[in-house]
């Protein structure tokens, strides 16, 4: 029994419709029990008030928009070279999803960011970085929705998210370059995690596992949606030649 | 060139299947069958610029030149300039006698931009010439030619057969040639309840 | 090889556009941008860099949608890609020919436009120097937004969005290679950088915007 069974629409189908539930049940508990925690149960920081709470929101999304789109890659390797239909349709299901999570870190950073440094918005790396993965993903999604033939769809966004990948890496470090250029190594942001203490920390992971569940949910959801509307232009073309 | 058991897609959905021939040199081959039927994208998988759902083309490397719907012609450019382009990208042909050939001298230095309609497909099919190759892959080369000019042309074809050339025509129009004809009717690709080929996506679900 | 280049680019003059039309907008953003800012001669200096770059990547943007739909329209492409050239060569020829009657002459013209917009005088020789390192890679990138977009009816406007984000690093390394050298600083670091950028794009971009014109054709 190999991995690649799951390439098998049919046999995708069956177990994802038997892990959805499960997946589901875990990611709404972890969520409710983390982001209650977070937000009731932990004591409010010295420097930083109440305010600090939004790191349950805001790490969490920031941390998945990343890894959706190293997902996004692996996937259309996947489609590339082994021709699974599967894997092409679940990397077009995780890109918005990736997308809103890009939008929910850079608005909550927003939100946080206001209080803390007086802004709402300031061209630091980090921040920049995400904005330009942002414009990634809609380039991706605009890609899909444009070419009518699926299957050169799938082609087509799977090679632009390859090249997509490495300049995306570049410009991480070009905008790391640029702003380092501009203001000498007076960074805003900071290395959160570090800096939070074990109170703050437990909550933090359950997030972390409520954000990636909520992830594999939406995508096995989102996946299962586009197989069957495959399914369903396929009976259709079949009708058609009848 | 030899063609076996071939099904070639439309869109991913199979159009034609089981498709066999072989062409020897010296021959060629006429292909018939109403519109949508697929002559287009036989030839077009063919010419190698689409890939075939089943089946085997069997032909030597550089071997053939294909002649779409569309002549590629660049209008700016002067009609021997058009000629001296893919005489050079294909290795050198003679672009002088391929002008004689399809009677296009006296229009050498103009605008392919104020070619006629009929002109600009005799400057197409003069490409063939400065190609080289040995099998000529057409897709309704007489399309807006007129009697005159279809018969010029017959003639080059004929010189071509001759000199061990073959060719291989999409067309409607009798030219005259000693061609086999190939109906694709009978092997228009069976809808998948009728026993057809079945896509790959679809194959899983069955 | 050599034909398609001199082909594309006797194309180029000859439509009487892709050529004048880069240069011109190119122009007219150098006169836009102090018209919207003011003439304070010490503002303009400062942001000369920047606004040089991102009009030389903006003009670049304006005719690539040129590079392969004409060959796609009037069948062309289908021709080439049945020729015995190499898809991936016919690629960096066109990416090649694009830059020479596109890249070359806004690299050129850069140093006037420094002058209007007030440059440091250190800054031009790096302002050539970064526009002729950098463009290249503008159009070979540019080839690739092209080809994934080839088969599309409107095309022009998705290009852009695919294009724009993969020039951010080019256009910052190039930038910062102007800004410093106006400043009189050291360039040595991002001008390597653009200069790896290029390179890469160059040895490898050609292979899948080859890919891609295949899919396209299919």
């Amino acid at each position: 029994m190999s991995i690649w069974e799951y390439a098998n629409p049919k046999r995708f189908m069956q177990t994802s419709g038997v892990l959805l539930p499960w997946v589901t049940g875990l990611a709404l508990l972890c969520l409710v029990v983390g982001l209650i925690w977070g937000f009731f149960f932990t004591p409010d920081a010295d420097k930083f008030g109440s305010t600090v709470k939004i790191i349950y929101l805001h790490v969490p999304a920031a941390m998945m928009a990343i890894s959706a789109w190293m997902m996004m890659l692996v996937t259309s390797l996947i489609w590339l070279i082994r021709r699974h239909h599967v894997s092409a349709l679940s990397a077009k299901a995780a890109a918005p999803v990736g997308l809103t999570f890009t939008v929910i870190g850079l608005v909550t950073g927003a939100i946080w960011g206001e209080p803390m440094w007086g802004t709402w918005w300031a061209w630091d790396p980090r921040l920049t970085s995400f904005l330009i993965l942002a414009l990634f993903y809609l380039g991706y999604l605009a890609l899909w929705e444009a070419v009518e033939d699926k299957d050169t769809a799938a082609d087509l966004t799977s090679v632009l998210c390859i090249v997509g990948s490495v300049f995306a890496f570049l410009s991480r470090y070009a905008v790391l370059f640029w702003n380092q250029g501009l203001h000498q190594g007076a960074s805003l942001s900071m290395d959160k995690t570090e800096h939070v203490s074990d109170v703050y920390w437990l909550p933090l992971v359950v997030c972390i596992a409520g954000f990636v569940l909520l992830f594999v949910t939406l995508v096995l959801l989102r996946t299962r949606t586009e197989i069957r509307a495959r399914r369903l232009s396929a009976l259709l073309a079949r009708e058609r030649l009848a | 060139m030899r063609v076996q058991d071939l099904t070639v897609a439309r869109a991913g959905i199979a159009v034609l299947e089981g498709v066999s021939f072989a062409l020897a040199p010296g021959a060629a081959l006429v292909l018939r069958g109403p519109n949508g039927i697929g002559k287009t994208t036989l030839l077009r998988t063919l010419a190698g610029l689409q890939p075939a759902l089943a089946g085997k083309v069997e032909v030597g490397p550089e071997a053939v030149a294909y002649a779409a719907h569309a002549d590629g012609i660049k209008t700016v450019l002067s009609v021997r300039e058009n000629l001296a382009f893919w005489a050079s990208a294909y290795g050198g042909g003679d672009v002088d006698s391929a002008l004689a050939a399809m009677n296009l001298q006296a229009l050498a230095d103009r605008r392919a931009a104020n070619l006629s309609a009929g002109q600009k497909r005799r400057l197409g099919l003069a490409r063939l010439l400065v190609t080289g190759r040995p099998i000529w892959v057409m897709d309704e080369p007489t399309v807006s030619l007129d009697t005159a000019s279809v018969a010029l042309f017959a003639g080059i074809l004929r010189g071509h057969l001759a000199t061990g050339g073959s060719a291989l025509i999409a067309t409607h129009i009798d030219l005259g040639l000693e061609a086999e004809v190939l109906d694709l009717t009978p092997y228009k690709a069976r809808a998948p309840q009728m026993g057809g080929r079945i896509g790959a996506f679809d194959e899983a679900f069955e | 090889m050599k034909a398609l280049l001199i082909r594309d680019m006797r194309l180029a003059m000859r439509a009487g556009g892709g050529f004048g039309l880069g240069l011109a907008f190119f122009l007219l953003v150098a006169v836009i941008v102090p018209l919207g800012v003011g003439p304070e001669q010490a503002v303009l200096g400062r942001i000369a860099p920047g606004i040089l770059w991102v009009g030389a990547l903006l003009s670049c943007l304006l005719s690539l949608d040129r590079i392969f739909a004409l060959d796609f329209e009037d069948g062309s492409l289908d021709l080439l890609a049945t020729s015995p050239m190499p898809l991936e060569g016919v690629v960096a020829v066109k990416s090649a020919a694009h830059w020479l009657v596109t890249g070359l002459p806004l690299v050129v013209v850069s140093p006037i436009l420094g002058l209007l917009l007030n440059l440091a005088p250190e800054g031009y020789v790096w302002l050539l120097a970064s526009l002729g390192l950098g463009t290249p890679a503008l159009s070979v990138i540019g080839s690739f937004g092209a080809a994934l977009t080839v088969g599309l009816k409107r095309g022009g406007l998705l290009m852009s969005l695919l294009v724009l984000p993969l020039y951010m690093p080019t256009l910052i390394f190039g930038a910062e290679v102007v800004k410093r050298g106006a400043q009189g600083l050291a360039v040595a670091t991002p001008l390597a950088l653009l200069a790896a950028i290029t390179a890469g794009s160059l040895a490898l971009l050609p292979f899948a915007a080859a890919a891609a014109i295949r899919v396209n054709l299919r």
